[in-house]
């Protein structure tokens, strides 16, 4: 067990180093949801002005819903690295060590989990800093990231699994493109699900996406509902533990087709 | 394992992939420990699957695989423990350095500490890679990349080390100092080593024993000298002036087929090929045959019989047909069509 975890720590460190040294990576999955931020701040300013938005400052609003699409956006991509590793022959060059199977597969997950935290830390600071208000506080903010880290956990398993399948660069980028806006529209990341069409807020009601978004945004608010935070917190967590299962089965699945 | 008992041992090894295509039909081998044992054949023939099968990365239909004691279909952990694996593909981390390479490649079997920090020092100062140590993978040479590989699968001090291919993609060069570097691991004590190859003179230069596989099973096994002296003599190679016509044709190979100990006579246009007991001692005899049909002579060959008349003799095929990859320094001679090398096989 002390071995699975020292080399889950061992390969986890490979990847966090990898993405350290690619600067141009780390700029735009930082500056991507600055733009969001502050475009869609702006833009959208107003909105809370309409009767039933129910809140005051739209930024106030926006953050968690820019945290938890930069979690999705960032994660989806996770199949592309995992791929491009399977080309080089790196996975198979590991694969002949006697390496544990689960660390290499939870280096992936741990790996994910630490990037989406600190993406979603700075998301939240930059909101602090363009004057957003967290009545919550730090256990809400938490409960946020925790909540981003696991619908990142859901979109990167996914996408791993995507790429050992199909090991095509265009499936991941066609369902990706696919994916990201309906899904983030179709939830209450920008707007007030009490202004959305009612056909929208029943969809949005099975999107994990609203499930982050509602277990979030109810722990940030001065009264959160519990009940609420619960409910989308542990359904969002039997689909982390679902995708990653998963993704060890698309693992299994490769082995064989080596 | 006891010192008599085989390095690796393959037995009646079968594998389909998905899709029908059989990688394996029966590959039997068995790899002597301390020795190197070369894999021959052209690209499809099976050798990675064979590999991939013996470094326990996928498991075959059929058959057995004893490596370095361990069952590999039973306990694939005993055995990746005793092996180093260079795969076909790279597989070093590009972003990382070579140091940073060689150390977690270390800490995945256990080593730690200043004794790891020690051994990958030791390691980049023989594969001549201390001064680019420190830099990142992506900036190597594909020798040094190929270096660092071959460094990569030694770490742990392994007891049986697979080659797949080890000098492809290099330059010339390059592929010289690979094969001093392997002959000098065949030195090293007790290290068995399995190397795939699809070139005739790398298996030759550096394999004390070849098997030369051909769809999924092996045709010939032997050193490369008895694979070459089962050939029973050198190939006489003659060039016409002028290609001669079927009844002439006819004629010239009748005409040399009578003599005693020239066997194989074929003819491709200008190109007649032929094989001898003794070469050297066969010209002469040769020459005044074509003289007495007329035919004009342009040059007369002999060579020793190459691994590539070898692989024809089993395979049933030209190895530069069977592979359009390049046969390495040594020139191949021209494919013969099989309709005129009726007696090739």
């Amino acid at each position: 067990m002390s071995t699975t975890l020292n080399q889950t720590w061992f390969m986890t460190q490979r990847q966090l180093t990898a993405i350290l040294r690619q600067p141009a990576y780390l700029v735009i999955t930082l500056i991507q949801p600055v733009i969001w931020l502050f475009l869609f701040g702006s833009l959208f300013r107003k909105v809370v002005e309409l009767p039933g938005f129910g809140t005051g400052s739209y930024l106030d609003y926006l953050v968690p819903g820019v945290v938890v699409m930069s979690a999705v956006s960032s994660n989806m991509w996770a199949g592309m690295g995992t791929l491009e590793e399977i080309e080089r022959g790196t996975l198979n060059r590991f694969l002949t060590t006697p390496v544990s199977r689960a660390a290499l597969m939870n280096a992936n997950v741990v790996q994910q989990g630490i990037s989406t935290a600190i993406q979603s830390v700075v998301i939240v600071l930059l909101g602090k800093i363009g004057g957003a208000d967290y009545p919550g506080g730090i256990g809400g903010l938490l409960i946020l990231v925790v909540a981003s880290i696991v619908l990142g956990t859901v979109f990167g398993a996914c996408s791993n699994a995507l790429g050992m399948l199909v090991r095509q660069r265009e499936s991941i980028i066609g369902i990706n493109s696919f994916l990201l806006l309906p899904l983030t529209f179709l939830s209450s990341a920008f707007m007030a699900p009490a202004l959305m069409p009612s056909w929208m807020r029943h969809v949005a009601d099975f999107n994990p996406i609203n499930w982050a978004l509602v277990a979030g945004r109810s722990a940030m608010s001065a009264d959160p509902d519990w009940g609420d935070v619960l409910s989308r917190g542990g359904a969002l967590l039997a689909l982390g533990v679902a995708a990653v299962w998963l993704s060890t089965l698309s693992f299994r699945s490769y082995q064989k087709s080596v | 394992m006891t010192p008599s008992a085989p390095a690796v041992q393959a037995r009646d090894l079968t594998k389909t992939y998905p899709g029908g295509v059989r990688a394996l039909d029966g590959m039997e081998i068995t790899v002597a420990a301390g020795t190197v044992f070369g894999l021959l054949g052209p690209n499809g023939a099976g050798k990675s699957t064979t590999v991939k099968i013996l470094t326990t990365l996928a498991r075959p239909d059929s058959g057995t695989a004893v490596v370095a004691g361990h069952d590999a279909l039973r306990h694939p952990d005993r055995v990746r423990r005793a092996i180093g694996v260079v795969a076909q593909r790279s597989g070093a981390d590009p972003v990382a350095t070579g140091r940073e390479n060689l150390l977690l490649q270390g800490r995945l079997y256990g080593l730690r500490g200043a004794g790891l920090a020690r051994r990958v020092d030791e390691l980049l100062e023989r594969f001549d890679l201390a001064e680019a140590g420190g830099r990142q993978v992506k900036t190597y040479s594909g020798g040094m990349q190929r270096r660092l590989d071959v460094a990569l699968g030694l770490v742990h001090r392994p007891q049986v080390l697979f080659l797949d291919e080890p000098t492809t993609g290099l330059d010339p060069e390059a592929r010289t100092a690979m094969w001093e570097e392997i002959g000098r691991l065949a030195g090293d004590e007790g290290l068995t080593i399995l190397l795939t190859t699809h070139y005739l003179e790398e298996a030759d230069r550096l394999a004390e024993r070849i098997a030369i596989v051909d769809r999924g099973r092996v045709v010939a096994e032997g050193t490369p000298d008895e694979l070459k002296g089962e050939l029973h003599g050198d190939a006489v190679h003659v060039e016409l002036r002028e290609a001669p016509d079927a009844v002439d044709g006819t004629l010239i190979r009748t005409a040399l087929g009578e003599f005693a100990g020239v066997r194989e006579v074929a003819l491709d246009g200008r190109r007649l090929s032929a094989r001898a007991d003794d070469g050297p001692a066969a010209v002469p005899h040769v020459l005044a045959a074509l003289e007495r049909q007329g035919a004009a002579v342009a040059s007369v060959t002999v060579a020793r019989p190459s691994l590539d008349d070898v692989y024809l003799r089993y395979a049933g095929r030209r190895f530069a047909e069977a592979d359009a990859a390049p046969g390495g320094a040594e020139p191949v001679p021209a494919p013969v069509p099989a309709s005129t090398s009726g007696g090739a096989r």
